[in-house]
């Protein structure tokens, strides 16, 4: 890589060609500052944190976007950068709601990090008029209290260049600038899909997802209730971030032990049912395949996914599986055999999935997601959301042992476990495609060219006689491509998965939020994919056709994939969705 | 008719001369620029027209003209008859009758309306604008045809050489050529900055890229400037010759104008102006047979102040907010569309026609040395002529407000001149000898902006003026960057404590620290310029603000709540015209002794001190 050279405080250093200062410094092992920089992502140079010196510059340099130029010399730490770092913090503190001590991120917000970096001692210095804004909670998923937004406009840059959605932005100018919909509109009345991505991008207490845990305190307290949780595969790729720890920590025993000291009266596995929207999926597919049904065929298990193809491409629901989502299929099927095994009123089961999503909150409550005459999923908490149980409850979640999920649903295969991260679907869906059509085990099973967390993924495998071309997209910006290339003609493929949230639901709306600081530096998605295939890998049973658990509840109780029983529980309807509502 | 070629040109300047010279024997002008029509210009058109019909008159063109530089005048009419002693007569302040008599006392008897005309009354009876003291000093190189040609008629442009500029350039100048000539005639960015164009236009030439953009910023925000409207509204082919020029120099082939939609007058006549020259092929493909081809948009702002910055007007041409980007990339590299983009207000195009003709080493003998050739100003505040002027670069302020100007109305006494507008600085009085150019005005604190300059006297509360300007930026900022959205309203706040009498020392101290933050610490420009008004007030009249804050006195007489309203009563007669007039009975004394006004009571809305003929109230 060609090489320039810089000075920075004063010693000489090498920078890659075409690097900002920013990353220069970083280069150096020198910390600058930033919080509205978002690597790729959003890069307005606006929030001026990162301003240090550069020698002959008129001002202050925005180190994030001014590139690094051959003998630059730079300074980070003078008292004039110091000074400008400071006000802006101050002027930013004169200007937000500062209920730190019960906020939603305090001791985990970027702007009271920096203000404590960088000494800010009087949270007051520049007292005056602050903008009063109410708090936006009319959907299912999501609250914004723009009393806490520093209009660093991450949420806007994830919404419009990561998702591209472009539901928010800002309105009104100067002083009275703030986040919104157009017109003013509520979140509920736009074409919003739920990701979440925005919550993941703020820094601040500004958004979160709406809060769902009081419920669940509430039915565990409530003797008539039987409440059971289920966690969905990516969960446990993530929990430990919560706790400190390193991404990609693979915590399954620790969550599972922690979701029993909380007191649910089952702890059962996701991944299992994320087996059974396989079985489901995979006989769709081929019955689709044969029978000249609609091609190609485009999972559903994330809701975010299913809302942006509702919204933005209606033309392809009838290309969307008709199987419920493996949260949706853990309720449908808890309910009903597994209550009745009991002997339980489903009215008197209050299931809850822990889900690394918040489309899921709004999922269900969708319609045709009652397969017993109640709700099949009751509560849907995010990662975060558990996180928080878990230290309300003061369980020390690293100290936990590992503990295994209670019975019967206690065993999910490999299949199952990759379901969390991009491709995992699909392979997941090959394995026992490929086995059904051929009828013989299959040599290998995984599908590298399916994995990995590039948007857009295409391959093409024979099974059996069968040629299936498939591809795999996640992110609703690369649904778009691909939705637009089958539209064109230009891709032929009968098979694609796709997922709402870049890279799968291991980098959810619903996931723990690293700072910008981790995350423009870190590869999260990766990291967090490689525990799931890490974990399939060492598992015996590796394809969702092959789990007992799910053998015994076809034998016992649902008779055929795709039979009458299993299209009443476990299959689902969409709709098209207008996206100017008023 | 189609202009295949330089031959084509000269026959059709030489045709529209020969028909001009013949309408021309007896021409009236009427500003019509919206200064003249918001004064009523239309209606004395209406009349003039109207008069000439009913007496017959023959061979009289009456065409409309842009502005023609005087505010305080309009309606201006003049009246332009050649071979004779007095050719020139300018007829000011002028309505419908007045028009009509004009017209039965010059035009029809020969006799100049001596009440009307711009000296009527004055020592030395001056009939023509080109007389006064306001014209004389003057160079008008922008402003050349503003009030002179009628905008709309492409022929009159061409027959003052209109459109020569581009054909010489098409002719035998190659790219860079042109931009060497720029580049030694020493034009500077009128709108703000004063970047070297010549530089400017080299950057994007030397750019290797598949398309390029030329821009021309008519989004002309700064309150009390209005050059860029009045070129538009009177010479709009200039701009449109000037682009085109651009798109050659640079290698483009599109350009746009990026106008405020609160010029309806300048957009329709740059609409009109596009029209023609495409249908004369002076715009469009392969112009004048060149090869060349250069076509022109226009883009209506919405009126943010901030769509002058040239990120954000690049930003809000593409269809997004108008919003800044930092900079580098400079639109220079990538600019509109992504793509390498020169930007250029109207003031500097207007220039750059006269500069092709003329030669670098015209241009560059006008001015300092520095700043090169002439600068528009409009002249406002408490200054006796309002307008428009354009001066060499390098006059001094004194000889601008007092000989150009004509002075301080009133008898009162100069305090200072606000130059750059809300992104200036205000100069006093003691630096009125300064000769105003580029540097010189950054270094005492202000800077040329596009050229608004507000006159201010005695009565000037600094503090208040300062408290005006930043209201206006807070107002206008983007919202984007936290020390110009949030900062500049923390200035502001101060500011309000300050004259409202609740300052405190400290307040000083603070109001300096967050505009050298604000200064340093913005994106833009508009965030880097908006702390100007009150560090160059907080510098040259600190006494003011220390006065305000430790006294709790407003000098002026200005910020309300630090004046107490008092009668004399040595003064005062005991009228009672006062006590009647005071709406909140604060006023007490009986008739024909001396009253009291009850500090506790009065709402300081002046009326007594209005109401009283003695001179007996005053405010401290």
């Amino acid at each position: 890589m060609e090489k320039i050279n810089v000075k920075i405080n004063g010693r000489d250093y090498g920078a890659a060609k075409n690097s900002t200062i920013l990353e220069a410094c970083r280069e150096a092992s020198v910390e600058v500052p930033t919080l509205c920089y978002m690597k790729g992502v959003n890069e307005p140079g606006s929030c001026r944190i990162c301003l240090v010196e550069v020698k002959g510059a008129r001002s202050l340099v925005a180190a994030c976007v001014a590139p690094a130029n051959e003998g630059m010399e730079i300074f980070t730490n003078t008292k004039a950068v110091q000074k400008a770092r400071k006000i802006n913090l101050e002027l930013i503190l004169s200007d937000h709601k500062k209920d730190c001590l019960s906020c939603i991120r305090n001791q985990n917000c970027e702007l009271q990090k920096m203000c404590k970096d960088f000494s800010v001692d009087d949270e007051n210095y520049f007292k005056g008029d602050r903008n009063e804004y109410k708090t936006e909670g009319s959907t299912e998923y999501l609250v914004r209290d723009n009393n806490k937004c520093i209009l660093c406009r991450r949420c806007v840059a994830a919404c419009e260049k990561l998702q591209d959605i472009s539901v928010i932005g800002a309105n009104d100018r100067g002083f009275s600038t703030h986040i919104g919909c157009a017109f003013e509109m509520d979140l509920s009345d736009v074409a919003c899909v739920g990701c979440g991505q925005c919550i993941v991008a703020c820094p601040t207490g500004a958004l979160s997802e709406k809060d769902d845990t009081r419920q669940i305190w509430e039915a565990i307290e409530d003797p008539s209730k039987h409440v059971v949780v289920c966690a969905a595969p990516s969960i446990r790729a993530t929990l430990g971030e919560c706790f400190g720890m390193e991404p990609g920590s693979f915590v399954e025993g620790k969550m599972v032990a922690a979701l029993k000291r909380l007191g649910f009266d089952g702890v059962y596995d996701m991944n299992m049912t994320a087996d059974l929207t396989i079985m489901e999926e995979a006989n769709e597919l081929i019955d689709r395949i044969k029978n000249n049904g609609r091609l190609p065929l485009i999972t559903s298990c994330s809701p975010g996914w299913i809302q942006y193809c509702e919204y933005y491409y209606p033309e392809f629901t009838e290309n969307l599986s008709t199987c419920k989502s493996p949260q949706q299929m853990f309720g449908a099927v808890y309910k009903s055999y597994y209550a009745k095994k009991k002997n339980l009123d489903p009215k008197d089961v209050f299931v809850v999935s822990v889900i690394p999503c918040t489309a899921k909150k709004f999922e269900i409550a969708r319609d045709g997601q009652s397969a017993n005459g109640v709700r099949d999923v009751d509560a849907a908490v995010t990662t975060r959301e558990l996180g928080r149980m878990i230290t309300k409850a003061g369980i020390n979640f690293n100290n936990l042992p590992d503990e295994k999920f209670d019975s019967p649903i206690e065993t999910g295969s490999g299949a199952g476990m990759i379901f969390g991260a991009t491709g995992g679907v699909m392979e997941a869906a090959l394995r026992t495609a490929a086995e059904t059509i051929m009828g013989e085990p299959l040599e290998k099973l995984d599908f590298e060219e399916v994995r990995g967390i590039e948007g857009v993924k295409k391959a093409a495998y024979k099974l059996g006689d069968l040629e299936v071309k498939v591809a795999v997209a996640s992110g609703t910006a690369n649904a778009k491509k691909i939705l637009e290339a089958v539209k064109s003609g230009e891709l032929d493929v009968q098979f694609v998965e796709i997922m709402g949230c870049p890279g799968g639901c291991i980098n959810g709306g619903g996931q723990p939020v690293q700072p910008m600081s981790v995350r423009n530096f870190t590869d999260l998605k990766t990291a967090r994919s490689k525990a799931l295939y890490d974990a399939d890998a060492k598992l015996k049973v590796r394809k969702s056709h092959e789990n007992p658990v799910i053998k015994e509840l076809y034998d016992n109780y649902l008779g055929e994939p795709g039979g009458e029983k299993a299209h009443h529980l476990l299959h689902t309807h969409y709709t098209k969705r207008n996206k100017y509502k008023k | 008719m189609k202009i295949n070629n330089l031959a084509d040109l000269n026959a059709l300047k030489e045709e529209a001369n020969k028909r001009l010279e013949v309408k021309w024997k007896t021409k009236i002008v009427v500003g019509m620029a919206t200064c003249g029509m918001a004064a009523g210009a239309t209606p004395v058109m209406n009349a003039l027209k109207e008069e000439i019909a009913a007496g017959k008159l023959e061979n009289i063109e009456v065409s409309q003209v842009g502005c023609i530089g005087l505010c305080e005048y309009e309606p201006i009419i003049e009246v332009f008859e050649e071979g004779k002693e007095n050719n020139r007569v300018t007829y000011v302040k002028m309505d419908a009758e007045k028009a009509k008599e004009v017209i039965k006392t010059h035009i029809a008897g020969g006799k100049i309306a001596e009440a009307y005309t711009i000296g009527a009354g004055g020592e030395d009876n001056i009939s023509s604008i080109e007389n006064t003291q306001f014209y004389k000093h003057q160079q008008r190189i922008s402003l050349r045809n503003c009030g002179v040609i009628d905008p709309e008629n492409i022929e009159d442009y061409i027959a003052g050489d209109g459109y020569f500029a581009l054909a010489k350039v098409l002719n035998g100048m190659s790219r860079e050529d042109v931009i060497k000539l720029l580049k030694d005639s020493g034009l500077r960015g009128r709108g703000g900055g004063g970047f070297p164009t010549g530089l400017k236009w080299e950057f994007a030439f030397k750019q290797d890229s598949d398309k390029k953009y030329v821009c021309c910023n008519a989004d002309e925000g700064d309150p009390g400037a209005f050059m860029d409207r009045s070129i538009l509204e009177g010479d709009p082919h200039s701009v449109v010759e000037a682009m085109a020029i651009a798109g050659y120099a640079v290698g483009s082939d599109e350009g746009y104008i990026y106008i405020r939609a609160e010029y309806p007058v300048a957009v329709k006549r740059l609409g009109i102006a596009i029209d023609q020259a495409k249908k004369m092929g002076l715009l469009g493909k392969d112009i004048m047979g060149s090869g060349f081809n250069f076509d022109l948009e226009i883009r209506l702002g919405a009126g943010a102040f901030v769509c002058g910055e040239e990120t954000a007007l690049i930003t809000s041409i593409e269809g997004n907010r108008g919003e800044p980007r930092p900079r580098p990339p400079f639109p220079a590299v990538k600019g509109l569309f992504g793509k390498p983009t020169i930007l250029n207000n109207v003031e500097t195009y207007a220039n750059i026609g006269q500069i092709i003709l003329n030669g670098a080493d015209w241009f560059s003998g006008l001015g300092t040395e520095k700043s090169k050739g002439t600068k528009v100003f409009a002249l406002g505040g408490k200054i006796t002529n309002t307008g428009l002027v354009e001066i060499p670069m390098g006059m001094t302020l004194r000889k601008v407000v007092g000989e150009i100007g004509g002075g301080i109305p009133n008898g009162k006494k100069f305090k200072a001149a606000q130059t750059g507008g809300p992104s200036g600085g205000c100069i006093p009085a003691s630096l009125f000898d300064t000769p105003i150019d580029y540097d010189n005005l950054t270094a005492i604190g202000s800077m040329m902006g596009s050229g608004g300059l507000i006159v201010m006297d005695e009565d000037t509360c600094m503090v208040d003026i300062a408290k005006y300007f930043l209201d206006f930026t807070v107002d206008e900022s983007c919202g984007k960057c936290g020390p110009c959205r949030i900062g500049t309203k923390r200035m502001y706040e101060l500011l309000e404590k300050i004259t409202s009498g609740n300052g405190e020392e400290e307040d000083l101290d603070k109001l300096e620290e967050l505009g050298a933050h604000i200064k340093s610490a913005s994106l833009c420009g508009l965030g880097q310029t908006a702390p100007n008004p009150v560090l160059s007030t907080m510098k040259y009249f600190r006494d003011e603000y220390i006065s305000h804050v430790k006294d709790k006195k407003c000098a002026a007489g200005v910020c309300k709540s630090l004046l107490s309203y008092i009668i004399l009563e040595d003064k005062c007669i005991g009228c009672t015209a006062c006590k009647k007039v005071c709406p909140t009975e604060a006023i007490s004394g009986e008739r024909k002794e001396a009253h009291a006004i009850d500090q506790s009571k009065c709402i300081k809305c002046d009326a007594c001190v209005q109401k009283c003929k003695f001179g007996a109230i005053i405010k401290r």
